[in-house]
């Protein structure tokens, strides 16, 4: 598979490493009323979707970064990549 | 015996005759031979043995698809089993052998199998050998291993060597046949990057075996000249002897290159070479496959493809028959009656199962319309055939021909699924194609030359169009359309016999029959049961003809019987060539560290931690085991000093305004205050509440930390930092970069560590423990200016440090420590000393941190920080993980000092039975402690804390041994710490 790095362009998916659905991202609120029931959530439920995935994907033979891949998984066509910071910070997660 | 089927013509050199043997025996031919058309100019036509009959079997095709001809090449340890003869190129020297045959090939032992055909139909493993069960294992299996199968392995390692290699292309053409070279043409002149592989030794595809005419030039003189100026094209690469195996995501294709199968030695270079070919753009030329009718006994050597026999005559010079007679369904096979004559080969007749068909002029040969063969003689080779209306006709070959499919295989890799075409009653690829995939000539369904050319060169128009590019579209030579109309005729219904379907696994028309009335109907399940399609060949001459059976049991068409798909490897990919390099001490990367030429030369046994080869022990004149040695280190480091290379702990430099609270959420334990010129320990947890990682965080600075992390954690904590930093706080102004090979790292332990280390670090640093107590750090400089950085530290515990210098100085540093050191008897220590010092000292280590243990276990509750979150935090907080009677981590020590604890041990209650029930816990690390002078372990227990001075029974059923131990604290040596911090 190929994916098309944002700043570095296509890059073979040998030099990344994956890790899972980009909901990872959303790590709940530590202090939320329901914190313990939305970690469980969190840690242990994910979507496996026959079809268009948005994963996590780590460039480790590259420049370090985190990108969130939209990948079909059926086919492996991969229609758009972004720098997980960005999509992060879009999410409203800060620091 | 001379090449006495040798005949006038063909592509070969008949100026460099080649020596080779079969099963010993000397033979010639030329330079341009394959094996196989080699053994059929010397007339040996008996090559190999049938997988499960046994059955005597010679060559079927002239290419790739070959079910029969399988040999051994070569002798030794260069011995290669289940070759294609019809692929491998002659050269002179070559060793041939054929194999599944026990006695010599002429006289089988084994064919006394056939004989028990009756019993080995479809299925038979299943219905066969299911009673009595205990006899698989011991008699069934073997039986069946030594009697079916194929080649055998030298069992010598393989002396070759294989590479691996990247290439780029906008244009990867597989198949150099007419359509292949004029796309190649037209793309190369329009300036594109285009790679021509073709998995034979020479271009050109069909044409080498026809007779067709381009331009008024012969199809094998006018591919020599296209392949000519392809060669003096500096934007293309033809890759020949190069077979494009699979087709991967994204345009990645697979390639094998058999760079010096077809030399007699390497000479050095790699035997064969897998490529990786990323393409913006393919084409699949890889024409077309011919397939046999099925009729009683089809499988005698000598009964062939009829098209294979027209590449013998015309490609090789070869006539596989001195009297031969065709069989066919279709115009095509008429060709190979006209190619003989031409050749002044006898041809007994043309046998046509189509009524009301007229051949052109075969000059008086007699032609059987309507005809049927309904069965056939000759043990060894074929004698005669005999037709339905009982006729025999002597023949020493038949060329049969059912029909021609598109080699659509790798249009399959991507899930694409061939579709039914009436028109020329064969799949073709549908419209689902690999990415970035088109298919061209006969591939695609395309049969005439004239129109494959044609279609070939607007498709590759279309390509260039589509990458950007204007197409210069190379002038078409002119060319027919050969005459191909057949009818569907799968196999010969009036056959008595067996007739085979699949010539490889042995397969016969009978076998699918019975496949279906035993309700395998569907074409996966109908291959799994009667193992069609299953075998090495992957049934590429055998599948339609079966699924075509199979259809008319079921009274179903063909397209709604549909077809099983195809998966890479288009043919065979040896394990050598997957493998590349990696193989022995170059199996995977391995890492050295910076002390290791000084380990290596004071006698340093080596273990593989992670990737890297860490000094285990450093062995003394006298000592009798690897005991002595450990013993010894551990002692004199606890008498005096001792010095490890550490430097394969994870070290990852943390940098920013934001740094401590990254820390802060990393970690369990607070870091905020940390002052500057500290050490702080460290843990981390995953996010589901279990421990991870442990080390220790130094701040260097305001805003700069130093982590340390454990060995084989090294990657994996970075990539956590990372995904945390960039995914979870992605404002923090933190930067993280890894130097764990930055720097190389030792720790100097015992009662003269200061003392040591106040002759190596530069003045004025003042090293007593008032300036640099415990869990003090600084940067410094050592030897008269070189930069280092000064941990007070200790994995031991003892008075310890650990010293930094940049890699590049690694080596000379152990020297310069190790003979600092001289006076006090400095001794280096390997990971098993380090190992005994940390039980005895009742650290965690990785035997502990085995990802099913949480702080609380690990007696590490108090470093979880009630007043800040962190990752892992709110899972740890889970009721089941923290019940009253969690296990929690302890000292063990033998009751009777004498014996010894295993790792890996469980604790069972005194009184109790040794059941899964009544298990208390387990014994994780354990070691000889020479300090106490007995067995110590580390384990965990329910309770444990609460449980100081209960004796538990140690049982460990695997190895049949238990003993008693007491519970005692994990802190064996200096519970107090107060030698670490004196």
């Amino acid at each position: 598979m190929i994916i098309n790095h944002p700043l570095l362009g296509p890059r073979d998916a040998a030099e990344f490493v994956y890790l899972g659905d980009e909901s990872l991202i959303e790590r709940p609120d530590p202090n939320a009323p329901d914190a313990a029931d939305r970690f469980y959530e969190y840690g242990y439920l994910r979507d496996n979707p026959a079809g268009e995935h948005k994963e996590l994907w780590y460039h480790e033979q590259g420049d370090r970064s985190w990108l969130v891949v939209t990948r079909n998984t059926i086919t492996h066509q991969i229609t758009h990549v972004e720098l997980a910071r960005d999509v992060a910070r879009a999410k409203g997660r800060d620091r | 015996m001379s090449q006495s089927f040798r005949i006038s013509g063909g592509l070969i050199d008949r100026s460099s005759p080649m020596h080779f043997t079969f099963n010993g025996k000397r033979m010639e031919g030329y330079a341009g031979d394959t094996l196989a058309s080699a053994l059929l100019a010397n007339g040996q036509k008996l090559v190999g043995r049938s997988f499960k009959y046994h059955r005597p079997r010679g060559i079927l095709s002239a290419g790739p698809e070959e079910p029969n001809a399988l040999v051994q090449l070569r002798t030794g340890a260069a011995q290669e089993p289940n070759t294609r003869a019809t692929v491998a190129e002659l050269f002179d020297g070559l060793s041939a052998t054929s194999q599944n045959h026990r006695g010599s090939l002429e006289f089988d032992l084994m064919a006394i199998t056939d004989l028990a055909a009756p019993f080995l139909s479809a299925g038979f493993y299943y219905k066969t050998f299911m009673w009595p069960k205990a006899f698989w294992e011991k008699l069934y299996e073997p039986m069946i291993r030594a009697s079916a199968g194929l080649g055998t392995l030298s069992m010598k390692e393989d002396p070759d060597t294989y590479d691996k290699g990247f290439l780029h292309c906008d244009l990867l053409i597989i198949g150099a046949g007419p359509s292949g070279l004029i796309a190649a043409l037209t793309a190369a002149r329009s300036g594109a990057r285009v790679i021509l592989a073709d998995e034979d030794f020479r271009l050109g595809g069909r044409l080498n075996s026809e007779t067709f005419a381009l331009d008024d030039m012969e199809g094998g003189i006018w591919a020599e000249q296209v392949a000519a100026e392809l060669q003096s094209l500096s934007n293309v690469r033809i890759m020949t002897r190069t077979t494009v195996y699979g087709a991967y995501d994204h345009g990645v294709f697979g390639a094998l290159e058999r760079v010096t199968d077809h030399l007699k030695s390497s000479g050095g270079k790699p035997r064969q070479i897998l490529w990786r070919i990323y393409s913006k753009r393919s084409l699949l030329c890889a024409g077309a496959t011919e397939r046999p009718i099925a009729f009683s006994n089809n499988d005698r050597p000598g009964i062939m493809l009829a098209g294979a026999v027209r590449s013998y005559v015309n490609r090789f010079g070869v006539a596989p028959g001195k009297n031969v007679t065709v069989f066919t369904n279709n115009d095509d096979g008429w060709r190979t009656a006209s190619d003989l004559i031409a050749k002044g080969v006898t041809v007994r007749a043309l046998i046509d199962v189509r009524d009301g068909v007229s051949p052109p002029d075969l000059y008086g040969t007699e032609v059987i319309t309507g005809g049927r063969i309904i069965d056939t003689a000759g043990r060894k080779a074929l004698s005669s055939i005999t037709l339905k209306n009982g006729r025999k006709i002597t023949t020493d070959c038949l060329a049969v021909s059912g029909g021609w499919n598109p080699t659509v295989h790798l249009t399959c890799h991507q899930r694409g699924k061939p579709v039914w075409n009436e028109d020329i009653l064969a799949f073709v690829p549908s419209g689902v194609l690999p990415e970035g995939m088109r298919v061209a000539g006969a591939a695609n369904g395309v049969f005439g030359l004239s129109s494959a050319l044609q279609g070939a060169s607007e498709v590759t128009a279309g390509i260039l169009t589509d990458l950007g590019m204007s197409s210069k579209a190379a002038a078409l030579p002119v060319a027919e359309d050969e005459a191909q109309s057949g009818i569907a005729f799968w196999h010969v219904k009036e056959s008595k016999k067996r007739a085979w379907v699949d010539l490889q696994n042995d397969v016969t028309v009978k076998d699918i029959k019975l496949s279906y009335q035993e309700g395998f109907r569907s074409v996966e399940h109908l291959k799994r049961y009667s193992t069609l399609g299953m075998a090495t060949d992957q049934g590429k001459t055998s599948n339609i003809a079966g699924l075509a059976i199979l259809a008319e049991c079921s009274g179903k068409t063909i397209s709604e019987t549909g077809t099983t798909i195809f998966r890479p490897p288009y043919t065979p990919v040896p394990i050598g060539a997957l493998a590349g390099r990696a193989r022995g001490k170059d199996f995977r990367p391995y890492r050295l560290t910076p002390s290791h030429r000084w380990a290596e030369a004071n006698g340093a046994t080596f273990v593989e931690t992670g990737n890297w080869m860490r000094a285990q022990w450093f062995a003394r004149a006298g000592e009798k085991g690897w005991r002595d040695s450990v013993d010894r280190e551990v002692e004199m480091t606890r008498a005096s000093v001792g010095i490890c290379d550490v430097t394969t702990l994870g070290k990852i430099d943390i940098q920013g305004k934001d740094a401590a609270e990254f820390l802060n959420h990393v970690y369990t334990n607070a870091f905020l205050k940390l002052p500057v010129g500290k050490v702080r320990y460290g843990l981390m947890l995953r996010e589901d509440g279990i421990a991870y990682d442990d080390g220790t965080t130094a701040r260097l600075g305001e805003n700069h930390f130093v982590m340390t992390t454990t060995t084989a954690n090294a990657v994996l904590v970075f990539r956590r930092l990372e995904f945390a930093r960039q995914c979870l706080w992605p404002n923090l102004d933190v930067h993280l970069i890894s130097t764990t090979d930055g720097w190389a790292q030792f720790a100097v332990a015992g009662p003269n560590a200061r003392n040591l280390l106040a002759k190596v670090v530069d003045a004025p640093f003042d090293l007593s423990n008032e300036a640099f107590p415990f869990m003090a750090c600084a940067e410094v400089s050592v030897c008269g200016g070189t930069p280092a950085r000064l941990f007070r530290i200790s994995f031991s515990g003892e008075l310890a440090y650990e010293i930094a210098v940049p890699a590049k100085y690694g080596n000379s540093m152990m020297d310069v420590l190790m003979k600092a050191g001289a006076e006090f008897n400095a001794v280096p220590y390997g990971t098993e000393a380090l190992g005994v010092m940390r039980i005895e000292k009742g650290h965690a280590a990785g035997n502990e941190l085995n990802g099913q243990t949480t702080a609380l276990n690990l007696g590490l509750g108090g470093f979880v920080s009630s007043k800040k979150d962190c990752i892992g935090k709110t899972l740890s907080q889970r009721p089941e993980l923290n019940l009253p009677d969690a296990i929690r981590l302890v000292g063990f020590k033998p009751v009777n000092s004498s014996d010894a604890l295993l790792a890996g041990s469980h604790f069972i209650t005194k009184g109790d039975a040794a059941t899964m029930e009544n298990d208390q816990g387990w014994m994780s690390s354990v070691a000889y402690s020479p300090t106490l002078g007995h067995s110590i372990g580390l384990g965990f227990i329910k309770r444990g804390h609460e449980r100081m001075g209960e004796v538990v029974r140690v049982v460990n059923p695997a190895r049949g041994v238990e003993v008693e131990a007491e519970i005692v604290s994990p802190h064996f040596y200096d519970p107090e710490g107060g030698l670490q911090r004196g």
